[in-house]
């Protein structure tokens, strides 16, 4: 009956004899167990699978039985809020039949099938319905409507439609006859192959910015919503905790995060956290607009390298219904290893320091799935990717990080000598990048102030000034320096602590909104201003210091709350009236 | 049970055997030699009906036709019960204390399976472990994997001693046990562990497995998840708190390099096999917490740096897994600092949440802030002061130097018994930064700084 059986095992990679009648990529069943695996080459005499599970225990004869199609993610209610696995297994559901810790072979459907949905149906008996339209609608958390849609691939009019009601995921809803004539049943959840991108009508040019609430991030780097973005840095410089912070408090409207052969307490840690937090704009918890993909290091290898894939499709399926979606990738090295891994059991000939020569593709794949779209039925939505990078030895010409900076527009430099001295987010201002500014600008001028941007310039300039000066005092200390260039290092003092360094775990400044950090711009530069003509006056800059200024603008970060902007007026006060009397005093001298 | 007679190859640790079928991937063998020795394999690869076994013990005698090969259907399994407390055990677990056999309650798969992430509880109890540096600075947390990164001939082993000896939970009397596992190591450092357990009257409390250097490599890799079996079952079947300490990880890393190149695979970096991550990952993502057990699996690898070098692959990958790392520096040590951390590389990634208000003190992260932006101050006015001298310096400079020769002097330094408790240190450290000018402590708010900024004080005990 079946003639399928396994002839060879070497780690997660296992190979049929024969000719199978397998596709490419088709999703099959490998063993008794039923260990989910893909099949990654075919030829005359035998067919290679990549099984997403241990193997241990796996014999030569137990059989390979096919699926017929690609390995697909369900698409449905019941995604958000949900952890999942690398290919969309429920983590919590799995705890519950087997425990703590995850057995192979388990069976068990992506989404909740018994829970009901109370579902508007949207369209009648007799419409024309074509792929991505949206024929019903479900609450799926208290912040998200869920839209069900018709796959991309179908089109075709209505022939019976249920009642509005309460449905389970795969309840029929509507039935569609396409131009063939062929019925076809359409429910709330629908399937798609992780791998091929979700078709749109049309890719739209980039020009609202994520606003993420972190300085360093919104001011000097920003990111666009359907942009790219890497967060390079060695570990311990703050990756993961960077992705949290732009997770909790990026203005997108879903969170996919893809915890790729990272930590398991970390996964925890983000499960429990943004359980307990607030959305600031909904007032509800954040896990209403977040979804978790977690593959921890000590998960099989293969099911990392599909965790990318599966979260991103997760991504494209909200998009698809007009929202913005965020995906962290956490980490994209780990998955580049995954491809490594196998790639070496495959005995591919490797290119660079034992990757595969496809990597670059694969990298490029990947972020190109990100964008500003306009969807196929109509609506407007994006997804937006920040992939972290853990170069080997912290070293950036390593292969994954040089190909993924040619394939992302915006590059946070994680640096370990800022996080060594504690300075977080330790993104280093002299070799991150954006190439965002210019498709920004006219959005920050128009919503927030035409003055943004020319304040942001400045900041940048005196920050690169600093880098200058800071060779010489290298070499022979602050002292021999003129006063106005001991300003510029005074100044940009204020600017690494009180504007870019910033305290995640502080109440206020955890997330600043983008007035704020304008205000907190133009009062720094403001004081710069007025400090320079007193000090070309000859005043020496040990008065400035002595006037407490610098030491109060550092604190504006704590000392403004973020609904109380009214407050820097006193700091303008205060400046005026504290360079007032040196100004009077080089006079009267 | 399948039997075979002879061999078709023997490559390394690797032999091979033709026309065998019914093995399942990853089954344990045994090989009986005809002078009688039995050894023991495991299945690692399988194409048909050639089977690749690699042997534990080494291949050292075998030829193709004097042995005789068993199939024993089951994984590698360690046997498991509460009598393993106080027993030695080779790498690959079986008794070499001369004590007997051990009467297993049960056994378990030494590969272990991964930890859902959903059953997982966030660790948030610290440890005292008595040492200023760690507690202060990178503070230990129960569930937490935290390597000492160290370098040959520095004092990593006495510092894990002193951890192990000193090491408890403020307010409770759970069981607490160690298990260490030794890899490739040396016999005195084997020796020196055995007996400062035994001085510490702490022996009948740890569960030691020994591959020392001369032993065998495939042995080698078993150790560390033979002894994490182990530790599982004591945290999650018997509720009590597991200190797993690892050493060396270098030589483990170095053992699984020279088993891959036998197998013909693949290099990666410096010759490590392409998946040294994942498989350093399925060792170190053992630690942690369960819910429905109110034990833990806490470890402690340690690693010696070659050529001191944090960004060689073992330490690299090791700093990408584990959840911080404490960090030993050379410098220090030379100049009799005990113990040489070196505090800025050193961090803990789950100190956040377990320090502060209720754990240790309210003012632990302030100070542990400050401390860490001021001492990295020093290391410019260091970096400067050997370009200009130090007389040329900035009067704020000098006072930076005065405090990181103090800190390290009194902070850093501590003896080797030296047990202190978090308010002593916390104390320490806020004298300490007293001896800089108020304005340069710019991490933390007035309202902690008027509580504990005392440069008098501070000036009156360090003579500045």
């Amino acid at each position: 009956m079946n003639k399928n059986q396994v002839y060879s095992i070497n780690g997660p990679v296992v190979t049929v004899r024969g000719a199978t009648g397998f596709q490419m990529m088709e999703m099959v069943y490998v063993g008794e167990k039923r260990l989910i695996g893909e099949v990654i080459n075919i030829s005359d005499d035998h067919t290679t699978i990549q099984v997403y599970e241990v193997t241990t225990g796996l014999r030569p004869g137990e059989p390979v039985a096919g699926t017929g199609g690609p390995l697909c993610a369900t698409l449905g209610p019941g995604i958000l809020s949900n952890i999942f696995d690398g290919i969309e297994r429920p983590l919590g559901e799995i705890a519950k039949e087997s425990g703590a810790f995850i057995p192979e072979g388990s069976d068990i459907p992506s989404l909740d099938l018994e829970k009901r949905w109370k579902t508007a149906v949207r369209v009648k008996v007799g419409d024309q319905l074509k792929g991505g339209d949206i024929f019903a609608v479900t609450q799926e958390s208290s912040v998200i409507e869920h839209r069900a849609m018709v796959p991309p691939t179908l089109s075709g009019e209505v022939v019976s439609a249920a009642a509005d009601g309460d449905y389970k995921v795969f309840d029929t809803i509507i039935v569609l006859r396409d131009e063939k004539g062929t019925e076809q049943i359409l429910s709330l959840a629908q399937r798609w192959p992780i791998r091929s991108a979700r078709p749109v009508a049309e890719r739209l040019p980039i020009e609202r910015p994520l606003i993420t609430g972190q300085r360093v991030i919104d001011t000097l780097f920003p990111i666009a919503k359907g942009g790219t973005a890497a967060v390079p840095g060695g570990f311990g410089t703050g990756k993961t905790m960077t992705q949290h912070q732009l997770a909790k408090w990026s203005d997108a409207d879903i969170i996919v995060y893809i915890g790729c052969g990272e930590r398991g307490n970390e996964m925890t840690q983000v499960l429990k956290e943004f359980g307990d937090l607030i959305d600031p704009k909904s007032g509800k918890p954040l896990t209403d607009r977040t979804v978790l993909i977690a593959n921890t290091s000590n998960m099989p290898v293969a099911a990392r390298e599909a965790s990318i894939y599966t979260g991103i499709t997760l991504a494209e399926y909200y998009r698809d219904m007009g929202y913005h979606v965020a995906v962290m990738a956490d980490s994209t090295s780990r998955w580049a290893e995954a491809l490594r891994e196998i790639s070496g059991r495959l005995e591919e000939m490797p290119a660079e320091e034992g990757f595969p020569a496809y990597l670059p593709s694969r990298i490029s794949q990947f972020y190109e799935r990100a964008g500003y779209m306009n969807n196929l039925n109509g609506t407007e939505g994006s997804v937006t990717i920040i992939g972290a990078v853990s170069p080997q030895g912290a070293d950036f010409s390593e292969p994954v990080t040089q190909n993924t900076k040619r394939f992302v527009r915006c590059f946070w430099a994680l640096d370990k000598s800022l996080a060594y001295a504690r300075h977080y987010p330790a993104i280093n201002w002299t070799s991150s990048y954006t190439e965002y500014l210019d498709d920004l600008t006219p959005w920050y001028s128009k919503n927030i102030s035409p003055d943004f941007m020319k304040c942001r310039q400045q900041i940048s300039n005196l920050l690169l000034d600093e880098s200058k000066l800071m060779e010489i005092v290298k070499l022979i200390g602050s002292d021999v320096l003129p006063d106005d260039q001991k300003l510029v290092l005074e100044v940009a003092k204020v600017i690494r602590v009180g504007i870019l360094q910033q305290n995640a775990y502080h109440r206020d400044d955890t997330y600043v909104p983008l007035p704020k950090q304008l205000k907190m711009m133009q009062v720094v530069l403001y004081f710069y201003n007025k400090a320079k003509e007193v000090v070309g006056k000859g005043v020496p800059i040990s008065e400035l210091t002595a006037t407490g200024l610098f030491e109060a603008l550092i604190k504006i970060k704590y000392d403004v709350p973020n609904d109380n902007l009214a407050l820097f007026d006193n700091y303008y006060k205060d400046i005026d009236e504290k360079l007032g009397k040196l100004n009077q005093l080089a006079e009267q001298f | 049970m399948l039997q075979f007679v002879g061999l078709n190859e023997i490559n390394g640790p690797l032999v091979a055997l033709q026309g065998v079928t019914g093995v399942a991937f990853d089954e344990m063998v045994s090989l009986k030699l005809n002078t009688g020795e039995t050894r023991f394999g495991r299945v690692v690869q399988i194409e048909g009906e050639r089977v690749v076994i690699q042997v534990f013990e080494g291949t050292r005698g075998m030829s193709l036709d004097n042995t005789r090969t068993t199939m024993l259907a089951h994984p590698m399994e360690m046997p498991l019960s509460l009598e393993l407390l106080g027993r030695t055990f080779s790498g690959s677990g079986r008794p070499i204390d001369g004590l007997g056999e051990i009467f297993c309650e049960k056994s378990a798969d030494i590969n272990g399976k991964p930890m859902n992430p959903v059953t997982r509880v966030y660790p948030r109890n610290y440890i005292n472990t008595g040492i200023s540096t760690i507690d202060a600075l990178a503070t230990l947390i129960r569930g937490q994997k935290l390597p000492i990164f160290s370098g040959s001939g520095m004092s990593h082993n006495k510092l894990a001693v002193q951890m192990v000896r000193q090491s408890r939970l403020s307010g409770t009397d759970e069981k607490f046990v160690v298990v260490f596992a030794a890899m490739g190591v040396k016999n005195d450092v084997a020796d020196y562990f055995r007996r400062s357990f035994e001085e510490a009257g702490v022996m009948e409390k740890v569960v030691m497995f020994l591959n020392l250097s001369n032993d065998p490599i495939i042995e080698r890799i078993l150790t560390p998840r033979c002894a994490l079996t182990v530790a599982e079952y004591l945290a999650f079947e018997h509720n009590m708190h597991v200190l797993v300490i690892m050493t060396d990880v270098t030589s483990y890393c170095e053992a699984l390099r020279e088993f891959s190149s036998s197998k013909g695979e693949i290099p990666g970096r410096k010759g490590f096999p392409g998946y040294l991550y994942s498989d350093l990952a399925s060792l170190y993502e053992r630690a942690g917490i369960i819910e429905g057990s109110s034990g833990s699996v806490t470890q402690v690898p340690i690693l010696t740096m070659p050529n001191d070098d944090i960004t060689h692959p073992v330490p690299d990958l090791t700093g990408y897994i584990t959840e911080g790392q404490i960090v030993l520096d050379r410098q220090l040590d030379q100049t009799g600092v005990y113990p040489s951390i070196s505090v800025l590389p050193s961090l803990s990634r789950l100190m956040k949440d377990g320090i502060g208000e209720g754990f240790t003190r309210a003012d632990h992260q302030d100070c542990a802030n400050q401390l860490f932006a001021s001492y990295a101050r020093v290391q410019d006015a260091r970096a400067l002061a050997s370009v200009i001298g130090e007389e040329e310096l900035s009067d704020v400079d000098k006072r930076f130097m005065v405090f990181g020769k103090m800190f390290e002097k009194h902070f850093v330094n501590q003896g080797p018994t030296e047990n202190r408790s978090i308010e002593e240190t916390l104390d320490l450290g806020w004298l300490l930064l007293s001896l800089l000018p108020r304005e340069e402590l710019d991490r933390v708010g007035d309202k902690v700084l008027e509580q504990y900024y005392r440069p008098q004080a501070a000036a009156e005990k360090f003579h500045a």
